[in-house]
């Protein structure tokens, strides 16, 4: 619970010690330890992740696969869906089960409500302060509160539908292996239908409220990869894509993409074998399936004079914008193509495999994996969120950057490299699990 | 009261999905924001306080040494503390990880164990004096609110001594052990959640917790008559609150 401290050290080389012990504004506990020479030159970085650490891999062993959507919801309170339906999916994979279009359908709306909610936190509640000179949204509310007032709507909104498709907004319980133990009634999802409706204005405001406030001009091209679906704007199924030519299967994925561990972080870090660290996120997947968008999240995309492919970091605010719009257009298909039955409890034949899932949580790719034995029981698990696939890449950005600002003083290094790590929107729970 | 009283929520070992419940109360935040100054809260607020508080909410186990030392400090700052959330009461899910050998758990994810300093997971009341509890993974939003509230009108808040049954017969559902041999962790969980999961056809996971004075051992009787093998019947008690009074002798300790 120590506050940032900067310290100044006049050593020979007039060193700039950067150091921020607890990282505001993300989801659980950071710590950044950057020091650059006099000729401004990074000598040392460390994106210091301190979570404690939880060893999900291993108490979900030994348990049952019908218990992985609850127990990995866990990992997570601002992304519990998508461990839900990545953990579903890899069950799912392992028994060799279909589920129905609708199950699928709804999977994709739980999901899609997730993004808005957590999209919404991101971009107006942690990094907004950042770009209007606040210190809070509680600090900023005061002077913009009609921009408060509207995150906290289209929040809602994102929150009402996971309440009503999943149980609850903070981890739901209706989506089980195969199916979903309750649908909602006709009437609740043309009640949800409005709300999405009366939201896009709102939505629209965001995109374009993140195409004019001013962000860092700071391009650092890496690989960016996201699932991709030539259908649809992929979220819960679709092949695991690069720009620098990656193209898998999910099964595949411990073929292309390892882990190391770093002294310094309880989160391990990511990068594709014989290659570097890499981007996930909304700005790699508006990159990577721009087409899929909806028609107006495109076209909004377009008025915003950004250019898409992008490789500014701190163009994620943006891109979020877009997903919630996206988002609020797909969930109105949704529901306009729902049937709405009831679909009864099928008996699950369960029988020893190996199944892996990749899904977009919100702030990128999710990869679940699960070995079971005849009885269902979990004999290995293995995780790996967004955040420990972006934590190095973190790195390299902030490297980078405090090369092209290192003359400015040390107080607006330290929340330029804070306002990129809020870009990144990273949630080290997750990462360390 | 004159002046509001001064709130600090912290996160230890837990998901954030407890604070994320506060921030989910989109309909009256800035109404509870006129009778309540957060002075810290990292994960929202970029300039904190280092108290004192009058009020701290704290979410997530404790599982480190660190940790220890921490929660130590902030009680030393607070005139009620809470424990906000299972994983605060008793450490919750990832207490499940107390039965498995350190270093068991520490070799199946780090290549070197040397620079982790993890212990058992257990709940703040371990280490320090807890006032209140706000059960639940995660408790639900109004739960905070009538707490806030009845300590500013300086009143007992509601407490729920009740099990998720209770809440069933409001709700006219049908009982999933005696109808459909479901076995449902309903008769032993705090009642809270408004018997969320029976409603939605499906059974209590025990997500809120033990309530007061459970009978544990006949709920394990039932499970067993039903037909659950003795493994699944430690499952079910060795997930929310594993390392409690109540359940420990079930979950198979």
């Amino acid at each position: 619970m120590t506050e940032k401290t900067i310290t100044y050290k006049n050593s020979k080389q007039d060193t700039k010690t950067i150091e921020v012990n607890y990282i505001a504004r993300v989801e659980g506990r950071g710590a950044l330890n950057i020091s650059v020479t006099k000729d401004g030159k990074v000598q040392d970085l460390r994106f210091r992740i301190y979570e404690p650490p939880r060893f999900f891999e291993a108490f979900l062993v030994g348990r049952r696969y019908t218990e992985m959507m609850e127990l990995t919801s866990r990992i997570c309170g601002i992304c519990p869906v998508a461990h839900q339906i990545t953990a579903l999916r890899a069950v799912e994979n392992a028994i060799g089960l279909e589920p129905s279009e609708q199950t699928t359908d709804l999977r994709k709306l739980l999901a899609l409500s997730a993004h808005i909610q957590s999209h919404v936190l991101s971009m107006y509640f942690l990094s907004l302060p950042d770009l209007l000179g606040y210190e809070s949204f509680i600090a900023m509310a005061k002077d913009h509160l009609d921009v408060v007032k509207r995150a906290l709507r289209l929040k809602k909104l994102g929150n009402d539908i996971t309440d009503i498709v999943g149980g609850r907004a903070v981890h739901p319980v209706t989506a089980v292996v195969g199916r979903f133990t309750a649908i909602p009634s006709k009437n609740k999802f043309q009640a949800i239908r409005k709300e999405l409706v009366n939201a896009k204005k709102d939505a629209l405001d965001t995109v374009e409220l993140f195409s004019n406030v001013e962000i860092p001009q700071f391009v650092r091209k890496c690989e960016h990869i996201a699932i991709s679906d030539p259908k649809s704007y992929a979220i819960n199924n679709g092949r695991f894509r690069s720009n620098e030519g990656l193209i898998i299967h999910e099964s595949e994925y411990r073929d292309y993409i390892s882990e190391k561990q770093a002294p310094y972080s309880t989160a391990l870090h990511s990068h594709v074998k014989t290659r570097d660290s890499f981007m996930v996120g909304p700005l790699p997947r508006v990159n990577l399936n721009f087409e899929q968008l909806s028609a107006d999240a495109k076209e909004a995309a377009k008025q915003s004079g950004v250019k898409f492919p992008n490789f500014n970091p701190f163009v994620s605010h943006l891109a979020r914008a877009i997903e919630v719009l996206h988002s609020i257009d797909e969930s109105i298909d949704i529901i306009d193509r729902l049937p709405l039955k009831e679909e009864g409890n099928h008996e699950i034949v369960c029988r020893a495999g190996f199944g892996a899932a990749i899904t977009e949580a919100p702030r990128g790719s999710l990869y679940h994996s699960y070995q079971l034995d005849n009885n269902g029981i979990v004999r290995k698990a293995d995780l790996v969120p967004p955040t420990a696939h972006n934590a190095n890449n973190i790195e390299k950005d902030m490297h980078d950057l405090i090369g092209i600002i290192s003359d400015a003083t040390i107080e607006e290094i330290k929340f330029k490299c804070e306002m990129l790590v809020r870009a990144y929107d990273p949630c080290i729970s997750c990462s360390t699990h | 009261m004159n002046k509001k009283p001064t709130v600090g929520i912290f996160k230890f070992t837990g998901c954030a999905g407890c604070q994320l419940e506060l921030l989910h109360l989109e309909d009256v935040f800035l109404d509870l924001l006129k009778i309540i100054d957060i002075t810290y809260w990292v994960m929202v607020k970029r300039e904190n306080i280092e108290g004192p508080w009058d009020i701290s909410f704290i979410e997530g186990g404790i599982s480190t040494p660190q940790e220890i030392e921490e929660i130590k400090q902030i009680r030393k700052k607070s005139k009620i503390m809470v424990a906000f959330g299972d994983c605060a009461i008793a450490g919750c899910i990832p207490s499940i990880r107390n039965w498995i050998p350190q270093m068991e758990s520490e070799n199946k994810v780090y290549t070197d164990t040397s620079v982790i300093h993890s212990t058992k997971v257990m709940g703040i009341g371990e280490y320090v004096k807890v006032d209140a509890v706000l059960k639940g993974c995660p408790p639900h939003r109004d739960t905070f609110l009538e707490f806030i509230k009845a300590s500013l009108l300086q009143i007992r808040p509601r407490l729920r001594q009740h099990p998720v049954c209770v809440e069933c017969k409001y709700r006219d559902n049908e009982c999933l052990i005696t109808s459909k041999k479901i076995p449902c962790m309903g008769p032993v969980t705090s009642a809270g959640c408004g018997a969320l999961c029976p409603s939605l056809g499906r059974e209590c996971e025990g997500c809120f917790g033990p309530m007061s004075n459970p009978n544990a051992a006949a709920l394990a009787d039932i499970f067993k008559e039903i037909g659950l093998h003795q493994e699944d019947i430690e499952r079910k008690f060795r997930k929310y609150a594993g390392m409690t009074i109540e359940f420990r002798k079930e979950a198979g300790q």
